[in-house]
């Protein structure tokens, strides 16, 4: 926002195919963020977990898609005809994989754990975050790896803009998973997923399986993070997996933030918000007046202006303090 | 009153420091033991190689993050407020000890004695905590977390743009030597950085560095036990134990919060400055997030809310990463010099070749498995997890139970 309205006088000077690129741009981003706010919220909904290992959860999922897409070449290597259909099972692969691994996180070292303080969880994951990310780190080695993404550098050009194909699949991925978890919500799982949420003692007195929703709320939130990771690792981000595509899901917390730690919507609302604000600051607000990498503190800024105004941000519940 | 060191009869008895004999032995004994480290080698009985230098590096190193996790555990511990925000304060101690201590030259530096630039180090970032405090101090419980990791990425992008005083990614900064001196003449009064003879001791230069930090580590430690004795340590625990209730009882949160978060980013501004003189040269990336995870895993290690368990910490925290690298050494010799059960068992898991598949690798530079230094990461991040599920009260939960064990012997409660 603040991005927004010291950049409007900059427009003029630049041109519109400039500023609706960076549009582009920063609604791709957003939708990045969106995507790894949302599994952190689902996580923190229904298993109150403050995950700070979201980001390397994100990573490894980056990297099983590159290690299933390019080292296996699944099923690349029998589906010679179609690259995306080829490449979305990979990533398909690489999803049930992360989801795998949420669960086996979730049941080792967050279970155990049921009924502490949220800061005691939160610390738990901020260990998790420490070991996932050096083994994902050493699992990667020194040079990036590529996810092998069917669309490269093959970009669309729509009257002003040129937008790469790999954000309209991401547009539309993301589109489609938003749909999926509001759809999930209406089952018969999700609605009792928001019993737990809403109070864990009163849903298993109800009969519900609690352990089995925080499972798959963890599984719910690997895959989020995944996707996230895997269209933060491709053209025009990033060339391959990094370590430090987990930096990427740290900048997603200002989204969450944002939207209220609770709210699902708000989380994609705050991650396009979060998005926008990057992308406009990177392209509007350079050296010399900003220093370098001024763009990825934008984010963080914005939360603190949020938190300054709003402490339980735009969509969150505010907190009802009872003596 | 002997032998029911639980039976107070007055309320200074019961806050007192030392309320037991035991209590004052031990600690005199510890501290005596301590000041003497450097001489190790001249005294029987005495491990010898607490005195090498570098392990006197080792335990400066320790009283420095001492002096930190003293204030983190004011904030986090004491008053129950998570910051994931000391990295940020060090840095800011660190940058301000620069400015007032270095030498001038083509980065700011006004090359004023020590005991000028060390307070100030402490000062200026408490000023600092208390300007950004409202932001933070506002929201409570994780919203705090939240904001002070955003502080962490902010100085980052500060002190990476500030070359001027940070010196930027690539070179970094020096930051000021050790060195005792009234004013700016040439000739320090005791200094720190060279090897010399004290009363017919040779004392070598990280001996002295070592005393001094101890010295620190002393005055920071009475510093934050006598905090938490005052009323204002009385009402950071009521707001811990539970913000409401202490409110209603007319303790001033929002004032009361704000005070720890200032006096916590003093001490870390003290850590930071010590710090970095220690090391000599920092890069911006010094004061990262990993920094203050680690702080906040000293005290969660050693035991929050307890001076002594944050002091347990540092030296667990600091040591242990020695411990792992001489160990996977020694492990490394055993494969080496070859024979025996040992050097077999050692062999599946460590790699002392390029081809060698072993789970941690001992060979600088790529080679398939872990890095020591790796293992440290995983094995730090274990430690955390595992000490919340297992022992919350940390190390110093430990020491308690240990403690009651004898207190109580023949009988087990």
């Amino acid at each position: 926002m603040m991005g927004a309205v010291l950049s409007l006088g900059v427009i003029a000077q630049s041109g519109p195919s400039q500023f609706l690129g960076t549009i582009v741009n920063g609604v791709s981003l957003g939708a990045i963020y969106a995507l790894l706010a949302m599994g952190f919220v689902i996580i923190f909904k229904a298993t109150q977990v403050v995950n700070f290992a979201h980001g390397a959860l994100a990573t490894l999922g980056a990297y099983f898609t590159a290690v299933v897409a390019v080292d296996l070449n699944f099923p690349g290597r029998y589906i010679q005809g179609s690259p995306v259909l080829g490449w979305s099972i990979s990533v398909m692969v690489a999803l049930v994989l992360s989801a795998l691994v949420g669960m086996l996180l979730e049941r080792i070292f967050v279970r155990p754990m049921v009924g502490e303080e949220l800061f005691s969880l939160a610390i738990i994951t901020l260990g998790m975050h420490i070991v996932l990310l050096t083994v994902v780190t050493d699992l990667i080695g020194p040079d990036p790896r590529s996810i092998a993404d069917p669309w490269g550098d093959a970009r669309v050009e729509l009257g002003f803009v040129i937008i790469p194909q790999t954000q309209i699949a991401q547009f539309v991925a993301a589109i489609a998973l938003m749909l999926l978890v509001g759809l999930f919500f209406r089952t018969r799982t999700g609605v009792a997923m928001r019993a737990t949420a809403f109070d864990q003692e009163a849903a298993r007195a109800q009969g519900i399986n609690v352990g089995r929703i925080f499972a798959i709320a963890w599984a719910i939130g690997a895959v989020l993070a995944t996707v996230g990771g895997v269209f933060g690792s491709v053209y025009p981000r990033r060339v391959g997996v990094f370590p430090d595509t987990a930096l990427l899901a740290m900048r997603a917390f200002p989204a969450i933030i944002l939207g209220g730690l609770d709210s699902v919507g708000g989380a994609v609302i705050g991650g396009l918000v979060v998005g926008l604000a990057e992308s406009l600051a990177g392209s509007y607000l350079n050296q010399p007046l900003f220093g370098t990498g001024f763009s990825g503190i934008v984010p963080y800024l914005l939360m603190m202006i949020v938190l300054f105004v709003r402490p339980h941000g735009i969509f969150g519940t505010g907190e009802v303090r009872r003596i | 009153m002997r032998g029911r060191p639980l039976l107070h009869t007055s309320y200074a008895r019961d806050q007192a420091m030392m309320p037991t004999a035991t209590k004052k032995a031990v600690l005199a004994v510890f501290l005596g033991l301590a000041a003497l480290a450097p001489f190790a080698s001249r005294i029987p009985l005495y491990p010898d190689f607490l005195g090498d230098n570098d392990w006197m590096k080792l335990l400066s190193h320790v009283a420095i993050f001492g002096i930190g996790a003293l204030g983190i555990n004011l904030l986090t511990g004491v008053a129950g407020q998570v910051s994931l925000g000391h990295a940020f304060f060090m840095g800011v101690g660190a940058y301000v000890g620069a400015v007032f201590g270095a030498p001038t030259g083509d980065l700011w530096g006004l090359g004023l004695p020590m005991w000028i630039w060390l307070p100030m180090a402490g000062v200026v970032p408490a000023l600092i905590g208390i300007l950004v405090g409202p932001a933070a101090v506002r929201v409570r419980g994780l919203y705090l977390a939240f904001a002070t990791l955003a502080l962490v990425f902010i100085g980052e992008w500060a002190w990476r743009n500030l070359t001027f005083i940070t010196g930027g990614s690539f070179s970094g900064r020096s930051f000021p030597d050790f060195q005792w001196r009234w004013w700016k003449e040439e000739e320090p009064v005791v200094d720190f950085t060279t090897d010399s003879v004290w009363m017919g001791y040779a004392v070598s230069e990280e001996a002295k560095v070592y005393l001094m930090m101890v010295a620190f580590l002393v005055v920071a430690t009475l510093l934050a036990k006598n905090l938490q004795r005052t009323r204002t340590g009385r009402a950071f625990q009521a707001i811990r134990d539970r913000d409401i209730a202490a409110e209603v009882m007319g303790v001033n949160e929002f004032r009361y919060k704000l005070m720890a978060f200032g006096i916590s980013s003093g001490f870390a501004g003290v850590a930071g400055a010590l710090f970095a003189s220690f090391v000599g040269r920092q890069i911006p990336e010094t004061w990262d997030l990993f920094l203050s995870v680690e702080f906040l895993a000293i005290i969660l290690i050693g035991g929050a809310g307890t001076v002594s368990g944050a002091l347990m910490g540092s030296a667990f925290v600091v040591i242990l990463p020695r411990l792992v690298q001489d160990f996977t050494d020694a492990l490394k010799q055993t494969i080496v010099g070859g024979e025996g059960t040992l050097a077999a068992v050692a062999d599946v898991v460590v790699a002392v070749s390029a081809d060698d598949s072993g789970i941690v690798h001992t060979l600088p530079g790529v080679g398939p498995g872990l890095s020591v230094f790796q293992l440290n990461q995983i094995l730090f991040g274990l430690l955390i997890i595992l000490f919340m599920i297992l022992e919350p009260l940390g190390l110093y939960g430990i020491w308690v139970r240990v403690r009651n064990y004898w207190r109580g012997w023949p009988f087990t409660y």
